[in-house]
């Protein structure tokens, strides 16, 4: 009875709400960078959620009158070449960047989980197909073959979510499949083929929760790079519509023909990028190294 | 040896096939014909295109499978990548003529890249949580942080608003006068190789922490040789081998990078050339470009393995 009752305990310990707490003592202890991630992280989460309430105007409420006003307590960063207000625009591209890292994010991940959970799992003929068709894509670098889909796709949040993420999520599908690779060498892998379990019921109970360590450290590590590419593919005039607040794109256009009259439009949304990013990024990593600690080799 | 170069050359030809593959399908995907395109085009400036005409001179009127057949035979027997729709000139030439920009831009960003991050992870390394190692680590992480497009941007409004300066545009051969030539590659090449600078930093690091805490190492100091001797002839030897291996992985990311820098400075290279036949819709000259390239990468992970295989020889043998 005792030994029952230690074991619930144990149990608690280990997976009621004190894991959550036990993982963020960790955090603070061993990365302390990682926390400062963490407090950026949240403050875009928030940035993004209430972008409606948080900025002092409406997304796209022109003011002409008001154009080029520097900052002051009407405009507290200022106003842009159209009269809109500055810091309400950077508000509302923290959302952008929030739909954007998250949207392409998760569908990256279930991409990569579509690609590289059957290659790793089946094997053989089908495992050799797939590999070479997840070469092929890497072969590209990846700018061009986003720039020339989404010529074709054309502009737009959909697009750029999809797009994003299925291209990212071919690459790491890589990961998915090696991870499933190295759980069917496991005793109880085996031992569940052995006794004829369906492969739907394998890879529910034993593949799946095995694989979602990395499958976690995917998703963090790469909500930067997709923020990046829509930045990127925005400035360029290929990522989403003109009148999108999206960080890259303010900083291409309209805005940038009017940069030397006010030098504020080039600093401060690449200001806002590189901030998120060394946020993302940062936390990602410290997520990496607790979680998973056997990927941290390449990029460290 | 032999054996592991064969296998890996036949591994190449699959995902070739599979590369073409991808970008032919995808030029068939496009919304909108391109002779739709090519009509409204003629008839803007007063002229007439026969449809069915049009479609046979451009072997559009052939089943699908024929055309992909057709176009591989093009490719395999006269190398060639197709016309540009808009001028009918070969993109072979059109890409070959801009080449040597983006070459001249990847060649010195990667120089500078490898000049500064080089030494600052070398450093990081052997110093490890210090107060250098943390100015290092942090210098890599903001120079993977800040897109290149907005550091650019930056040199380009700030120092033109303070001193009136701004950088050279003006493209000078490099035989005619080296110097003014690079002088216009400095600054772009620059902004570019620091972009690379800081997953190279991260690498180095990481590799040199690994190789000091083998066994020969110990050995090499414990015979008494001098740091700088152990630290170049003993680690940063061993070490190099996987960073060369992954910056060469970062091909990609360069030519990438080249799109965006040769958009802002206004350099007439391959990048500069993409985004112009994406403003015009020509398809054939964007799959060409696209085909171009990752045969690049193709090639450069290919002399990166053999390389590789060449200097460690347990892949070999694997």
């Amino acid at each position: 009875m005792k030994q029952q009752i230690d074991t619930a305990e144990l149990e608690g310990e280990i997976r009621g709400p004190n894991r959550f707490r036990v993982f963020l003592g960790r955090l603070a202890r061993e990365k302390p960078l990682g926390i400062v991630g963490g407090v950026i992280v949240v403050l875009l989460l928030f940035c993004g959620a209430f972008a409606d309430v948080l900025s002092p105007y409406a997304m796209n409420e022109i003011n002409i009158v008001d154009r080029f006003d520097p900052p002051s307590w009407k405009h507290l960063l200022g106003a842009d070449q159209a009269g809109r207000d500055i810091l309400t625009r950077l508000i509302y591209g923290a959302r952008i960047s929030m739909i954007v890292g998250l949207g392409a994010t998760s569908v990256t991940v279930v991409c990569a989980g579509i690609i590289g959970v059957p290659s790793g799992y089946f094997g053989g003929k089908l495992d050799i197909t797939l590999q070479r068709f997840v070469d092929a894509w890497l072969s590209f670098p990846s700018l061009l073959i986003l720039l020339t889909i989404m010529s074709i796709v054309g502009r737009g949040m959909l697009q750029i979510v999809l797009v994003i993420g299925i291209l990212s999520g071919i690459g790491w599908s890589r990961v998915v499949r090696s991870a499933v690779i190295s759980v069917k060498v496991n005793d109880y892998f085996i031992a569940a083929e052995a006794i004829g379990s369906p492969t739907i019921m394998t890879l529910r109970r034993h593949v799946l929760p095995n694989i979602m360590a990395p499958i976690i450290v995917i998703y963090s590590v790469s909500v930067g790079w997709a923020i990046l590419a829509e930045a990127g593919l925005s400035f360029l005039g290929f990522g989403l519509p003109p009148d999108v607040p999206s960080w890259g794109g303010m900083l291409s256009g309209e805005g940038r023909r009017h940069m030397e009259i006010k030098p504020a439009l080039a600093l401060l949304p690449g200001l806002a990028l590189v901030v998120v990013i060394y946020g993302v990024n940062m936390f990602g990593d410290a997520l990496r190294d607790l979680l998973d600690p056997r990927l941290r080799g390449s990029s460290e | 040896m032999g054996n592991y170069l064969i296998r890996r050359f036949l591994l190449i030809i699959p995902t070739v096939l599979m590369v073409y593959t991808i970008v032919f399908s995808m030029t068939r995907l496009l919304p909108g014909d391109i002779i739709d395109s090519m009509i409204q085009r003629a008839q803007r400036s007063g002229g007439e295109i026969d449809r069915e005409a049009m479609e046979r001179f451009l072997g559009l009127d052939a089943p699908v499978y024929i055309q992909y057949l057709r176009s591989i035979n093009d490719l395999v027997t006269r190398g060639s990548l197709g016309e540009s729709l808009q001028t009918g000139v070969p993109v072979t030439k059109l890409i070959f003529e801009r080449l040597g920009v983006t070459l001249e831009l990847g060649i010195i960003a990667l120089i500078i890249a490898v000049a500064i991050s080089l030494p600052i992870g070398i450093f990081s390394a052997i110093r490890q949580d210090t107060i250098g190692d943390y100015v290092g680590r942090s210098l890599s992480i903001v120079l993977i942080a800040a897109p290149s497009f907005w550091v650019a941007t930056l040199i380009l409004i700030y120092p033109s608003i303070w001193w009136g300066w701004s950088p050279p545009v003006e493209l000078v051969p490099f035989l005619e006068d080296p110097l003014a030539n690079l002088k216009v590659y400095i600054i772009p090449a620059f902004i570019l190789g620091m972009a690379m600078a800081g997953t190279i930093m991260r690498m180095t690091r990481t590799m040199m922490l690994e190789v000091l805490r083998q066994d020969f190492i110990r050995t090499a100091y414990s015979k008494g040789l001098r740091e700088n001797v152990v630290i170049i002839r003993h680690a940063l030897k061993n070490a190099l081998i996987p960073v060369v291996t992954i910056a060469g992985a970062e091909l990609p990311v360069l030519i990438g990078g080249a799109v965006i820098i040769e958009q802002i400075f206004s350099l007439p290279g391959t990048g500069r050339l993409m985004v112009d036949a994406l403003g015009r819709r020509d398809y054939a000259l964007i799959s060409g470009i696209n085909l171009f390239f990752a045969g690049g990468v193709i090639g450069a992970n290919l002399l990166i393995d053999i390389s590789y295989a060449y200097l460690d020889p347990r892949i070999r043998y694997r």
